[in-house]
């Protein structure tokens, strides 16, 4: 006889789930991430590549790309970000709302990359916290998913219920 | 065709225009102040319609005149490229007239020029930076300018005092490494272009 | 029983618009920054505006938010090593910029390239052609509205992302093409898969045409919009389709042929009213005349060498013979830490991108390493035109005009 049982038997249990506060916040938070954008130079190309069909990022949840970081929860950083550009990044960060996330993607984004120059930041770290740091000039759209999926990870593993007694600090220097 | 008989035609009726030697187009040299006069007939006479670049040379600080602006010409009905040179005259704060009312194309590459060289263009609409921010000090493209950069504080005062940023050196780690054009062997090793200096130690001074 | 007014507005066309904003002089104007961060997918492009209610009074393009040093990095770069700059010139289309900086360098050498090398570069060239225009169309269909074609033409990319991965080991910024030649030969099988997604490709560029071209909404939102003159387009230093669609017949492929383009048949459209539909119409027509290259390529393919052979200080020898032999050891090194000798003197060459004529101007005083290079970007000059035009359209017809423009800041600020 196959067994109908999934996970938990809402007849026994009744329709009630005791858990930790922290797994279904983070349960829900990571597997809804709605990037926001910030297709600076060649990597939002790959970006816009992994949101198409071959790599479909809807898989995760995260297709809807909004340009307006008051709706979003992850910024990823993709390009170079140069020092007339810094202070726009920042603008948008501070306009994000918590809980915020922060991807830099590819090796401009992460340490100035290959452009060793007077006008590019040597990483977008100098400016805003950064969660996640993806390799690659471009990182292959499947480089970019791993990272969201390790995104997921430390989403799973952040202390919610206590962030929400106090807010996050922000940006230690 | 831009052949022997039109360079002939064209070095005859404006004779201050001399030919150099290239291997690509024909490239004329013209002094500062007729840069104006002969933009405009070539573009009314002579059918150089489209301005494809302008930009400019620094040939160094050792140079008599070191900074050349250099412009190139296409034709529709020639077919072919010209090539201008204008030297500025004055070494410390070049200047030259603008071409931007004759050709509205040079309006931004102007700018540019300006933002790289700092070479000011006189009689030009709005000549403000372009790829840099306003309020930069340096003009990047001049010999003597590092290609690291050099520290100037970032533009937006709200966001340096969030997150103390500043526009910083990039670290070169030594290199690039690249070796110099001529010389034996042993000069012309790759060497650490830059002066060599990391995160971790500080540039000698 | 309510009573129905009616009142009669007329709104003028955009020339009639135009004129009247410049007349009015006590309405007080809106300022509207369109930030670099913006949801049209173009990049980092500032937009200063100042509105008249809906209208458009000054619009004035900000830029310099991508400029990376490119220009002065090249001072400090052998030829080679600059090659990875610029694929992210017109990142849309890697491969046409590294052919065209390799021929403005080998122009200056003076080095000439076998016939298969010459092959080589015009398909990379008319396969990024197609690449970049199929992007421009997804996104510019996306900017009016329609999401699909995004999707479609993405799938195709994604085919020839595959093909350019089998042959230069990257799905875009190839870094493929080198001083004297192309890095590698082309793989085997390589033609024939080209030849498959040549067959398959007008069947979906028909998909994105049956829902774009003679759609109510799309021709509303691009017909008549952002008309530039042929004066105009000549007098800002346009090029490209943008040039063309004003009717123009500038092709640097026909007009000063480079590559073994001379060899092959195709045709060059032309626009007549120089609005965004033209644009439009130009771009998707030449992804059908790059097919037709692409196919009489294939089908006559030469073989030999894919490097010059005879350019002894410039391209390094092949790698069977720099592991055994002590002479072509030597070069190798010589080329990879002084870079390839290339005599003194200054050259300009132009390529027939897909944005529009992509130039470098280079000066060397001898040596491995340029003294100055200029890299003449299409977008730069195609931008410069907008604060000309776009006044007297409305808001929304912006995210239209920037489309059709088809501008990349890569190469743009440089």
């Amino acid at each position: 006889m196959i067994s109908d049982e999934v996970g938990y038997n809402g007849k026994v249990e009744g329709d009630v789930i005791v858990t930790k506060a922290d797994a279904v916040i983070n349960w829900i938070r990571k597997h809804s991430v709605w990037p926001m954008p910030m297709g600076l130079a060649c990597c939002a190309i790959e970006l816009m590549a992994s949101a198409a069909s071959r790599y479909d990022i809807s898989r995760f949840g995260m297709e809807v790309m909004r340009f307006s970081p008051r709706q979003s929860d992850c910024m990823i950083v993709a390009g170079t970000v140069t020092y007339k550009m810094a202070e726009v990044v920042r603008r948008i960060y501070d306009q994000m709302g918590d809980p915020k996330w922060v991807v830099a993607m590819g090796a401009c984004a992460s340490t100035g990359g290959m452009y060793r120059s007077y006008a590019v930041m040597q990483g977008v770290d100098n400016i805003v916290p950064v969660d996640v740091y993806i390799s690659g000039c471009p990182p292959r759209p499947e480089a970019l998913l791993d990272a969201m999926m390790k995104l997921q990870d430390k989403i799973g593993q952040e202390p919610s219920v206590g962030n929400l007694r106090k807010p996050k600090a922000v940006f230690p220097r | 065709m831009i052949d022997d008989d039109f360079t002939k035609a064209l070095l005859d009726k404006n004779s201050f225009l001399s030919k150099r030697e290239s291997i690509d187009c024909l490239t004329l040299d013209c002094p500062a102040d007729q840069l104006a006069g002969t933009t405009l007939s070539l573009r009314d006479e002579e059918g150089f319609e489209l301005l494809v670049d302008l930009t400019a040379i620094d040939h160094g600080e050792d140079a008599e005149l070191r900074f050349s602006v250099v412009l190139h010409f296409y034709s529709l009905i020639h077919r072919g490229y010209l090539r201008l040179h204008a030297p500025c005259l004055d070494n410390e704060n070049p200047s030259i007239t603008s071409i931007s009312a004759v050709y509205p194309a040079a309006n931004w590459h102007e700018r540019e020029t300006y933002d790289m060289f700092g070479i000011v263009f006189t009689g030009h609409p709005d000549l403000k930076r372009i790829l840099m921010w306003d309020e930069y000090p340096y003009f990047p493209l001049r010999k003597e300018f590092p290609l690291a950069g050099i520290e100037t504080p970032l533009p937006a005062a709200d966001v340096v005092e969030v997150t103390k940023a500043s526009v910083e050196p990039a670290p070169m780690m030594g290199g690039p490494f690249v070796s110099s054009s001529d010389g034996v062997m042993s000069d012309t090793e790759p060497r650490a272009r830059d002066e060599s200096w990391t995160e971790e130690s500080e540039k000698p001074s | 029983m309510s009573k129905t007014v009616t009142r009669e507005i007329s709104i003028g066309d955009v020339a009639a618009r135009a004129s009247e904003a410049t007349e009015s002089t006590d309405s007080s104007l809106m300022a509207l920054n369109v930030g670099p961060s913006h949801p049209t997918t173009h990049g980092v492009l500032r937009l200063i505006m100042e509105l008249n209610g809906d209208v458009i009074e000054k619009c004035e393009p900000v830029i310099g938010y991508l400029h990376r040093g490119d220009e002065k990095i090249a001072e400090n770069m052998t030829y080679n090593q600059f090659v990875p700059y610029t694929d992210r010139l017109d990142y849309l289309a890697p491969l046409a910029n590294n052919v065209a900086y390799a021929l403005t360098v080998e122009k200056l050498a003076g080095v000439e390239v076998p016939e298969r090398c010459q092959a080589i570069r015009v398909l990379v060239c008319e396969m990024a052609r197609i690449s970049s225009h199929l992007l421009g169309m997804g996104v510019f269909g996306m900017d009016a509205g329609a999401w699909t074609p995004f999707m479609y033409t993405f799938t195709e990319r994604e085919k020839l992302y595959t093909l350019f991965e089998e042959l230069t080991g990257a799905r875009f910024t190839t870094s493929y093409t080198r001083i004297g030649g192309v890095a590698r030969d082309i793989p085997d099988g390589w033609l024939d898969r080209v030849r498959t997604f040549c067959e398959n490709l007008p069947k979906a560029t028909d998909e994105v045409e049956k829902l774009l071209t003679r759609n109510r909404i799309f021709l509303d939102r691009t017909e008549g919009i952002g008309a530039i003159s042929k004066e105009d387009a000549l007098a800002y230093g346009l090029t490209g389709p943008n040039l063309r669609a004003s009717g123009v017949d500038l092709d640097l492929r026909k007009d000063k042929p480079y590559s073994g383009y001379e060899k092959y048949e195709f045709d060059v459209p032309i626009g007549t009213r120089g609005d965004c539909y033209d644009r439009y119409l130009i771009r998707i027509e030449e992804v059908r005349q790059s097919l037709r290259i692409i196919d009489q390529v294939i089908s006559d393919f030469p073989s030999g060498l894919w490097y010059a052979e005879d350019a002894k200080k410039i391209f390094a020898p092949p790698k069977e013979k720099i592991m055994t032999s002590m002479e072509e050891l030597i070069q190798n090194f010589m080329i990879v830490t002084e870079g390839p000798q290339v005599p003194p003197g200054e050259v300009y060459f132009e390529a027939e991108n897909p944005k529009g004529a992509l130039g470098f101007y280079l000066v060397s005083k001898g040596g491995g390493v340029p003294y100055r290079l200029k890299i003449r970007a299409p977008s730069f000059c195609n931008l410069s035109i907008l604060e000309k035009f776009a006044p007297g359209h409305m808001l929304s017809d912006i995210t239209v005009i920037l489309g059709s423009l088809d501008f990349v800041m890569g190469e743009c600020d440089r």
